[in-house]
């Protein structure tokens, strides 16, 4: 499984001294697969913060003793290893790159309020996207109707918090444009298999999807969305054949 | 800080809401309390809480804000004036923020699922729980409390094991959260409810078990068997 994008972020306006500050001692490891969307908020966080890292791709087939290792309880990737002490769970490992690398791009509002607002978006894109998004791509029939309503509405209520907003962080991206951006890799998959199409349901979603792609560090830490079409068909197929089979 | 309106819309019975009172008090900070009725909402709720229609909700200057560990991270970057709830350090801040969320979206539904879930699938949920339980006893190594020696973010996260678990092992006759196996735990729990700021924000024994007991009893009668939502 080769990787789609550089693990190497060059930032052409940085100083000598800036990158040398970043690679001093800072070792910091990225355990990852190619197409996971928790991966993919991890690997835009770190890109927004210019910091040089290490990307170790896991066959999550046959993890690797260090995965393991490193998260015992959920066994999964994303982790981040940062001076050899790992950090789990993509939106936790997000806020911890925010906190420790200050002197960057921020990623979360400085007003309480609007931390908190940030933080709820974060937390409702976690509770529903993924689990309602699978299950476009994953089933058929009702199962599928009834999750592609949901998935609608979903995206209409994210919509409605973004407003006019270039991005839901304002003119800078926030950990909910993070949490969000890497589900556009689904689209093509999830309008395909859903056959529905996003652009006409979620017309200022997807203007924002792409004002995010306009961003290098959005688009060189996201793989291409027919590349991941074609890894969930299969998925998709494996989960159709075990149900019937 | 100034005065503004804190209203607090929340639930006698849920942990999730005690959680926040809990912050609120050892922050030292004084609000209006609210209380909702889960069956029949409050427009106040719904308009505070479109999303998720759920409790609690602290209102702040009419600005809402919603999901007991969002709220918890409000009140403490709020209040920083005042003792911290959550560590400062970043590293021990991800720790806190990972076991949290592992109480809740791990520890808790499969406590509930040993207890109430589907009768076949209890065997299964218990033995899940107990190895979630026996995930956050490792954490308690060397500590009295989760934040150290003074109780923290990951205390008031983990309140429903300190008190409402107990309540749900007496309603159903059993028990998992034993001293034997969780000596730890057990210890901690005792010297959590100790606390007087936490006794002061528990909801009353007698009537949460009575409470829960309806509650089994309506699921059962309108056989809605593992539906009994956590609140």
């Amino acid at each position: 499984m080769t990787n789609d994008h550089q693990h190497f972020i060059p930032f052409p306006s940085k100083t000598e001294t800036e990158l040398r500050v970043i690679k001093m001692g800072e070792e910091v490891i990225l355990l990852d697969f190619w197409s996971s969307p928790f991966g993919m908020r991890v690997r835009i966080a770190l890109a927004e913060k210019g910091i040089d890292y290490e990307e170790r791709e896991e066959n999550l087939n046959n993890k690797s003793s260090l995965l393991l290792k490193m998260n015992p309880i959920h066994k999964q990737i994303p982790v981040l290893i940062h001076k050899g002490r790992p950090i789990c769970e993509s939106m936790i490992i997000v806020q911890y790159i925010d906190e420790v690398w200050q002197n960057k791009v921020s990623l979360m509002p400085s007003d309480p309020y609007d931390k908190a607002i940030a933080r709820f978006w974060a937390d409702y894109i976690d509770k529903k996207i993924y689990s309602i998004g699978k299950l476009v791509w994953v089933s058929e029939g009702e199962v599928q109707e009834a999750a592609k309503k949901e998935l609608v509405e979903c995206f209409k209520l994210l919509e409605k918090e973004l407003g006019d907003k270039h991005f839901f962080g304002g003119q800078n991206l926030n950990i909910v444009d993070v949490a969000l951006i890497p589900f556009y890799t689904w689209f093509y998959a999830l309008e395909t298999c859903g056959n529905f199409s996003i652009v006409e349901e979620c017309p200022h979603l997807v203007g924002w999807a792409k004002r995010c792609m306009d961003k290098q560090t959005v688009s060189n830490s996201l793989p291409d969305q027919y590349k991941i079409y074609t890894h969930l068909l299969e998925l998709r197929n494996q989960h159709l054949a075990h149900l019937k089979g | 800080m100034a005065d503004l309106e804190m209203k607090l819309l929340g639930l006698w019975c849920s942990p999730f809401s005690r959680r926040v009172e809990l912050a609120l008090c050892l922050k030292g900070i004084s609000y209006d309390y609210i209380e909702e009725d889960i069956q029949n909402k409050s427009p106040e709720l719904l308009k505070y809480n479109p999303v998720h229609k759920k409790v609690p909700v602290l209102v702040r200057d009419g600005k809402p804000i919603a999901e007991s560990l969002v709220i918890l991270e409000y009140i403490d970057d709020m209040w920083d004036d005042k003792p911290a709830i959550l560590p400062q350090e970043p590293y021990e801040r991800a720790m806190a923020r990972f076991w949290a969320r592992f109480i809740d979206e791990k520890c808790l539904p499969s406590i509930w699922k040993a207890f109430w879930g589907p009768k076949k699938e209890q065997d299964e949920a218990e033995k899940e729980a107990c190895e979630n339980l026996k995930a956050l006893e490792n954490e308690l190594k060397g500590k009295k409390f989760f934040g150290g020696s003074s109780i923290g973010y990951l205390d008031i996260v983990a309140n429903f094991i300190a008190y409402w678990l107990d309540a749900i092992q007496k309603t159903a006759g059993k028990t998992i959260l034993t001293k034997e196996s969780f000596p730890l735990l057990s210890q901690w729990k005792v010297d959590f409810v100790a606390c007087k700021v936490v006794k002061e924000n528990l909801p009353p024994w007698e009537r949460l078990v009575a409470y829960y007991q309806i509650r089994i009893e309506a699921a059962k009668a309108s056989n809605d068997d593992g539906k009994i939502q956590i609140y």
